[in-house]
């Protein structure tokens, strides 16, 4: 069976049409294609990881020996907070758009999302957003004054973000951009939802749906109850700051603690919007490189579902010092310990997948059980932190820096990585070289410990987030250095990856349909696949479809 | 282990549930878009709770609201006219549709004018600005969200009706017209939650 001669048609006609360079820049820019468009997403991604990453070596170069003047402690309150803010907007939600946008129609057999031109819509509105924010940086105060990103933190606490203690424009800048990428990931988000629940090709029940979609479904309906709050936090700041409302003004009587609420009720259940995806390329690569069925799926949704329940109920663990009582933070307290039950049940699952499993140690693997670790460390300190008498301690130290970034990187980070591994055949038909990936692997892992295993150290013995200097003989000097040399690792570890990306596209081994032998329908069409995606709709009849056409004798559905 | 190495396998063929019907993603997309525009509704409520009697100068609600009963009274049986409107449509009565259209926008002007009408007494009378207290703060904000979503909501309407008087509107677009009910019916139910909160409670 070869394709129609309608959609050789069409194929012609795309390789026929758009040769000329500009008509290829014009076919990206006025793309609907999703493929297209998670594409677009993870290189916009991509070059503010680069970005944002260079804020962040900035300060480990600033922090790495005490009292440094390599940088003013105004461009270091700028550093951290860009650092913090395009990571979170304009890093992490669009690569994992950017995944999801790619993957989502491929694995539930359909040839776009529900609503293309929203697609196109979110994307350019995300990507207008980041470049706002960076605008900051020559059009925040007064004319194109250089210098005067915002500097509140990515959190903008009240009232450090009245027009007193914040003059000029950085502020609104900053508004305006988390705003606007705000719109876009609510756009994605119902796009998402929609597509999973309406355009599934013929037999693919819910129950028979890949866990990838499923978490991306958790993952955008977390971001309609966790995004849309910030998006009116940031309407409420612009009141206050553009027409004299008095929301978080204290001099009226308004409240500095309700901005810390509505903050956090997104901050926290961003964390999750961010790990979902993460536990999403888990559930898919574990399982095909240890050449066993996911053990446990209805478990796994289960567990999925109820984080995402759970996690709008413990966003003020992240107040604890704030004085909410004994009630408040005892109830925040269980909220926060209850996560670890689904977690651990993942965290099991995966185990038990690879239990007894055929392990194949190719580079997503390895970056798979190196996030196992990882996660696993990350929730230890989550649930350290949680308990508030050892939050009151070391609340706002970098103990809670090390932790977060342990979730964000240790965990989230790896999981891309090993995605982009896993898939990039897919995306280009070609094979990333597998001994660039395993120096990108070691480079990274070995600087990723080296800079946050020793970042929790300071942290205990007294070392504050956001200052920006320090005097020497407080025990920190040595740590900090450790700190910034592991930076350093982790960036050369990152600039591997790139090259590998750009070399392997042109020089990498012809991938075909199925290099990994896996079992889900991305793998069934050409790779890169065809505009259409699918020649003719498939039609399903267990989890594992291509299982059942590589192994007849066994299908899956006789398991289910 | 095999290897797949040409398109051939597909489609993968296999018993197939039938019917396979999935839901109308008109439906479905806008169903996720009043979640999310809930919780901002939420977010601009709480503030509202959060702040009932903490300005630290006048005037008060007490002082200067009043029940805004007929406006009220219009916006909610709008709901009702747009709900015939829909189904006239599904019976293919496209003159029943436009009328019922016609009477749903005329509705939900009449309610946007006695918003109008109430601001301009409470700015140019009483001198309660977004800028006085906390109340105004709080009060401009949130009814002024929700008449952003009337406003939005009589455009899309106002189109509709155009497109319907100049006979656009057939009986196929039933679907795509009940989507945009189902936001209308939104706008109105956060309407009554905007009525207790701000007119019964923070009095």
């Amino acid at each position: 069976m070869t394709t129609t001669p309608v959609l050789e048609a069409i194929d012609e006609t795309l390789e026929t049409q758009g040769r000329p360079p500009l008509n290829v820049i014009y076919e990206w820019l006025t793309t609907v294609d999703h493929k297209k468009i998670g594409l677009m997403y993870i290189v916009y991604a991509l070059i503010f990881l680069v970005i944002a990453g260079f804020e962040a070596i900035l300060m480990r170069i600033q922090l790495a020996i005490p009292n440094n003047h390599f940088v003013s402690p105004q461009v270091f309150n700028q550093l951290f907070t860009m650092h913090g803010t395009t990571m979170v907007f304009f890093m992490g939600m669009p690569i994992l758009f950017g995944m999801g946008n790619y993957l989502v129609p491929l694995m539930i057999g359909a040839r776009d999302m529900a609503f293309p031109r929203l697609n196109a819509f979110s994307f350019w509105i995300s990507a207008f957003a980041g470049l706002l924010l960076y605008f900051s940086y020559i059009g925040g105060s007064g004319l194109y004054a250089a210098g005067s990103a915002p500097d509140v933190g990515w959190f903008a606490y009240a009232p450090l973000t009245s027009k007193v203690f914040s003059p000029g424009h950085s502020t609104d800048y900053w508004t305006l951009a988390v705003f606007l990428s705000g719109v876009g990931s609510i756009g994605t988000a119902l796009n998402i939802v929609t597509t999973i629940l309406c355009m599934r090709c013929k037999g693919m029940k819910m129950s028979r749906m890949p866990l990838l979609p499923w978490l991306y479904l958790v993952m955008s309906g977390l971001v309609f109850v966790a995004v849309s709050p910030l998006t009116a936090a940031q309407i409420m700041l612009t009141l206050d700051r553009y027409l004299g409302a008095h929301f978080f003004d204290t001099q009226a009587g308004g409240s500095a603690i309700l901005w810390m609420h509505f903050f956090w009720i997104f901050g926290h259940p961003e964390v999750y919007v961010l790990v979902l995806p993460a536990f999403a390329f888990a559930n898919e690569i574990i399982p095909v490189f240890s050449r066993k069925a996911m053990f446990g799926y209805p478990a796994m949704v289960a567990a999925s579902v109820s984080i995402g329940f759970i996690s709008l109920s413990v966003w003020a663990h992240h107040m604890f010092t704030a004085g909410l009582g004994p009630a408040g933070n005892t109830f925040f307290v269980f909220a926060t310990m209850v996560i670890s039950v689904p977690t651990g049940i993942k965290i099991f699952n995966w185990l038990a997948t690879i239990w007894g499993g055929k392990i194949i140690f190719a580079v997503p693997m390895m970056f798979m059980i190196a996030f196992l670790f990882q996660f696993l460390i990350a929730g230890l300190t989550g649930i350290m932190l949680s308990a508030a008498p050892f939050n009151w301690q070391l609340s706002a130290s970098y103990f809670v820096v090390a932790h977060f970034h342990y979730v964000l990187v240790g965990a989230i980070v790896f999981s891309l990585f090993s995605a982009f591994y896993f898939w990039y055949p897919k995306v280009t038909g070609r094979m990333m070289s597998e001994t660039l990936g395993k120096w990108h692997f070691w480079l990274f892992l070995i600087g990723f410990h080296l800079t946050f295993d020793f970042m929790h150290v300071p942290g205990i013995l007294g070392m504050p987030r956001r200052i920006y200097t320090y005097e020497a003989g407080r025990g920190w000097d040595t740590l900090n250095f450790i700190v910034g040399v592991g930076a350093i690792f982790q960036a050369a570890g990152t600039l591997v990856l790139v090259y590998n990306m750009i070399h392997s596209y042109y020089k990498g081994k012809e991938a075909g349909h199925d290099p990994w032998d896996a079992w889900t329908l991305e793998w069934s069409v050409p790779s890169p696949p065809p505009s259409y995606n699918f020649a003719i709709e498939p039609t399903v009849s267990s989890r594992r479809p291509l299982w059942d056409i590589k192994h007849p004798e066994d299908p899956d559905a006789d398991y289910e | 282990m095999t290897t797949i190495t040409t398109a051939s396998r597909i489609p993968i063929d296999g018993p197939v549930e039938t019917p396979w019907k999935l839901p109308y993603r008109g439906n479905v997309g806008m169903a996720c878009l009043i979640i999310a525009e809930s919780a901002i509704f939420i977010i601009f409520v709480v503030a509202y709770i959060y702040y009932i009697g903490k300005s630290l100068s006048g005037p008060t609600p007490a002082q200067v609201l009043e029940l805004p009963i007929f406006g009220t009274i219009c916006l909610l049986s709008s709901s009702i006219f747009v709900h015939f409107a829909v189904n006239n449509l599904r019976k293919d009565n496209l003159r029943g549709c436009t009328l019922n259209l016609a009477a749903t926008v005329l509705l939900g002007t009449i309610f946007l004018a006695t918003t109008a009408q109430e601001w301009y007494h409470l700015i140019h009378d009483e001198g309660l600005t977004i800028k006085t207290n906390l109340f105004g703060t709080t009060y401009y904000s949130l009814v002024g969200l929700h008449a952003t979503h009337v406003v939005v909501g009589l455009i899309m309407l106002s189109l509709t009706l155009g497109l319907s008087l100049t006979g656009h509107v057939k009986e196929e677009h039933s679907e795509k017209l009940e989507v945009l009910s189902l936001y209308w019916h939104f706008v109105d139910a956060v309407w009554v939650v905007v009525f207790l909160v701000v007119y019964v409670i923070g009095r």
